[in-house]
């Protein structure tokens, strides 16, 4: 909130203005979001629906008789329109209820409760891990540019990003778990007793998801803080006689950091449901997963609250990263 | 196997429980006395199998994938429990007996308790069998369960099952793990309250199970180990690796070609099961060219037995014989000729049918079916068949193809006994007849053989009934395909039980560790 003090230190008419065109913005930007949720929700269920054959058929499986498909047919309302069972269910996720697993008969918040904290966890700590640091290498190579340091950046970052992340994945668990003994091949939340254990169990798929998401970000920093160095003011300030750390962090990054925000948010959505495979590999106990076997188990209350889940995750990180970009905005701070 | 060994062993193993019940070493019912190793106390173990997901339970009657199973066996034990030759040995039961295989008394242990202190009774088996056959509980074995007419108390530790027809495998079908016994009136079965060798601590679907060792087990001595964890790995490289980097000490069910990176490891080996497990050639009777004799007799010559075991299952098989019991069961026929891999047959065959291509739908989910398909697409070109490969992914595999593609394949796990296994999928009336075959002769013999009491009178027939499978039915059985787990040398005590993989997935009590 840096930048909304600098916003207040200077001037008072301007500021006031500034602020109702700034809160309108990010109010409209926030109005949006909330319609694209509604028009994704409709999504979902639609196509949830058009899932190939009968729900009840499926989840009964081979051993279906006529009898229990038409009870099970009724216990799931499928008798009733489809808007209506729209309608109802959109009541039951505005309401924190979004109804019970059709597979175990367990209520779906439980399910995905325990699932999102754990796929929270991971993605928390592989955000601790990746942010600064690309932040710190994108910052860098932008302003050595062109130096053996940046070229050197340049390519790992390109090779990172090129290695799909369950051939990382394997070979980092065939390296380090199998071979070194060093870290453990599985990881699970609750083996974590201590701090220690935890950065044990933590380091292969924090590690693995670290290296597919930081070069992307690293990149875009970079990229980002370049262009805006060759700007005009920046050379003003530079002909001023700005010291290079300030030139940097006060001049140059604040007009950069739309377009870092932005690509952290993208990066960062990836990491909610994208990451099945890191899921898979280290028999991690996430949403993505959970997501998997519900559709193959066809549990429908379960695959739309994940779907919900997935997609609201991703609005809100392109929200934050919209409205960080207004907020960072100097042209509309002060007009 | 002597003709002595299949019914025999029933009645004798019978009486050994009887003798076991009174005091001789309940604990070595399953290890034999000249089992080298003895077994240590203590230590505890992670072992993963291959699927998991949301739909675990801990409800028996719910329970369909051997996840489920070795979870039941590890908090639940059954009236009769099987051994290495699927003979049903007592287990809370004392001895199953019947004079004319309809009605049976079946006496039950004293002294037992449920992990939450109460004292296991009569009630308790009347209330776990009945329950499958109510509607409402959707039990996996209602079929096998709607043949008990009436379960009744007749004393503290006794009750009586009548049967709705004789059927001389009442102690087989008892060992069934879905029959497992848990505490009258369950109606939440998510705390795992059972008999069973260890308590349930926790349980989370698709996550892990975790046990405790039952210090009150009423097998003496058993379990050995203090802990045991039980997780789902659905991905066989993950499984693998996280045994061989010492996170688990044993994986189910690991893929053929993983068995050479254990074996390279060391201190870990391949532990192999015989079974009766087969991915079949399913060719409808009562559909066009693949209901031809002609057709069914040629696809039959066309497979390539030896290089489907060979390079299929890398040898962890064992030749088959296009019918379903395998040689590991007690009433497999080694009189019935074997079908060998002959072209020149299968092209005489197909020139009589007057058929010059096909379509045939194979998918990962039957295992093996693509490789095995591939093969037999190769051997029909060698003879100018044209043999059309179409692939489906295994996901809606079994609700959209199986059963209803004409020319596909199909995958049926062991089953307990021979007669379970062929009235499942072979009776003229069964849902899962694969072919489409219909042979009342068959079915008559297939009734008979449960109430005949004379073993060798129902080894004849048994022989009949693979013979009749073996000429007419419209399946193709190239290999049975043997089970394999990997796990760390310090793990003993493993025996291969043909109903599944992990001891027919009853390891957990059996099971110590070693240095």
């Amino acid at each position: 909130m840096a930048d909304a003090s600098a916003a207040t230190g200077s001037g008072t008419i301007r500021v006031s203005a500034s602020h109702s065109v700034v809160l309108g913005l990010i109010l409209r930007r926030t109005g949006l979001s909330l319609l694209l949720l509604l028009t994704v929700s409709i999504v979902v269920f639609a196509g949830t629906e058009l899932l190939p054959g009968d729900v009840a058929q499926i989840v009964l499986g081979q051993s279906a008789t006529p009898d229990a498909l038409a009870g099970l047919r009724l216990t799931l309302h499928l008798d009733q329109p489809a808007w209506h069972r729209y309608f109802t269910w959109l009541f039951g996720l505005l309401t924190l209820n979004p109804g019970e697993s059709l597979v175990n008969n367990m209520p779906v918040a439980d399910l995905v409760g325990g699932r999102l904290g754990n796929s929270l966890l991971l993605a928390s700590l592989t955000t601790l891990v990746t942010v600064p640091l690309a932040l710190l290498i994108g910052i860098t190579a932008a302003v050595w540019r062109g130096s053996p340091y940046d070229r050197t950046v340049n390519l790992l970052t390109v090779a990172a990003v090129s290695v799909p992340e369950f051939l990382f994945a394997t070979s980092a668990v065939l390296i380090f778990a199998v071979h070194l003994h060093w870290l453990p091949a599985l990881s699970y939340a609750a083996d974590a007793d201590s701090f220690s254990g935890l950065l044990r169990s933590f380091a292969l798929p924090v590690g693995t998801l670290a290296v597919a998401i930081f070069p992307q970000m690293a990149r875009m920093t970079r990229a980002a803080l370049i262009s805006t160095l060759g700007s005009s003011y920046i050379e003003m300030a530079v002909l001023k006689g700005v010291r290079p750390v300030r030139l940097i962090l006060r001049h140059a990054l604040p007009n950069a950091l739309g377009p870092i925000a932005n690509a952290i948010a993208l990066s960062l959505s990836f990491l909610l449901g994208g990451i099945v495979v890191v899921e898979s590999v280290f028999n991690y106990p996430g949403l993505a997963k959970l997501m998997v076997d519900a559709v193959s188990t066809r549990d429908m209350p379960l695959v739309q609250a994940c779907a919900m889940i997935f997609c609201s995750g991703y609005l809100l990180l392109v929200l934050t990263a919209d409205i960080v970009a207004i907020l960072s905005n100097p042209r509309l701070r002060y007009r | 196997m002597s003709d002595e060994a299949t019914g025999w062993t029933r009645r004798q193993a019978m009486r050994l429980g009887l003798a076991a019940g009174l005091g001789i070493s309940a604990g070595g019912l399953l290890v034999p006395r000249a089992y080298a190793d003895e077994p240590k106390r203590g230590g505890s173990i992670r072992a993963a199998n291959y699927t998991s997901s949301t739909k675990d339970t801990l409800d028996p009657a719910h329970a369909n994938n051997s996840t489920d199973y070795a979870r039941l066996f590890m908090f639940y034990n059954g009236l009769t429990v099987f051994d290495e030759q699927l003979n049903p040995l007592p287990d809370l039961a004392t001895s199953v007996e019947s004079s004319d295989a309809k009605v049976w008394t079946v006496k039950l242990r004293k002294g037992v308790m449920f992990h939450d202190g109460s004292p296991f009774t009569a009630d308790d088996v009347v209330f776990s069998l009945e329950r499958h056959k109510d509607p409402k509980n959707s039990s996996v074995v209602a079929p096998i369960a709607r043949q008990f007419e009436e379960i009744k108390t007749t004393a503290e530790d006794e009750i009586r099952i009548t049967l709705s027809a004789p059927n001389s495998e009442l102690p087989t079908i008892l060992a069934i793990y879905q029959f497992v016994i848990v505490k009258n009136g369950t109606t939440d079965f998510n705390k795992g309250i059972g008999t069973g060798p260890f308590l349930c601590k926790e349980f989370s679907p698709g996550v892990r199970s975790l046990g405790v060792r039952n210090p009150n087990y009423f097998h003496s001595g058993k379990p050995y180990l203090d802990q045991v964890t039980f997780l789902g790995i659905p991905d066989n490289a993950a499984r693998v690796n996280a045994l061989l980097s010492g996170d688990i000490e044993l994986a189910g069910a690991i893929n053929p070609h993983s068995t050479r990176d254990v074996k390279a490891a060391k201190g870990f080996e391949v532990f192999e099961s015989k079974s009766g497990s087969y991915t079949d050639l399913i060719m409808h009777l009562d559909a066009p060219d693949t209901g031809n004799p002609d057709f069914i007799m040629a696809m039959k010559y066309l497979q390539d037995r030896e290089k489907i075991k060979s390079s299929v299952f890398l040898d962890y098989a064992a030749i088959g014989n296009d019918q379903p019991i395998d040689p590991t069961n007690p009433y497999y026929s080694p009189e019935l000729a074997q079908r060998a891999f002959d072209p020149d047959k299968a092209k005489f065959h197909l020139k009589k049918a007057n058929i010059s291509g096909a379509r045939l739908v194979c998918s990962p989910a039957p295992t093996g079916s693509v490789d095995m398909a591939v093969i037999l697409q190769n051997a029909a070109q060698g003879i100018g068949f044209n043999l059309e490969l179409q692939r489906v992914p295994a996901d809606g595999f079994w609700s959209n193809y199986w059963l209803k593609s004409p020319f596909t394949y199909g995958n049926v796990n062991p089953r307990p006994s021979a007669n379970i296994l062929l009235t499942l999928f072979f009776q003229s009336t069964a849902p899962w007849n694969e072919s489409h075959w219909k042979d009342e002769k068959f079915d008559k013999l297939l009734v008979d053989a449960r109430a005949q009491t004379d073993v060798t009178k129902r080894k004849a027939m048994y022989a009949d009934m693979q013979r009749m499978i073996n000429e007419e039915a419209g399946i193709g059985i190239p290999v049975f395909i043997s089970g394999i787990d990997a796990h760390t040398s310090r793990l003993k005590g493993l025996r291969a039980v043909p109903t599944g993989g992990m001891m027919g997935f009853n390891f957990a009590q059996n099971v110590w560790l070693d240095g």
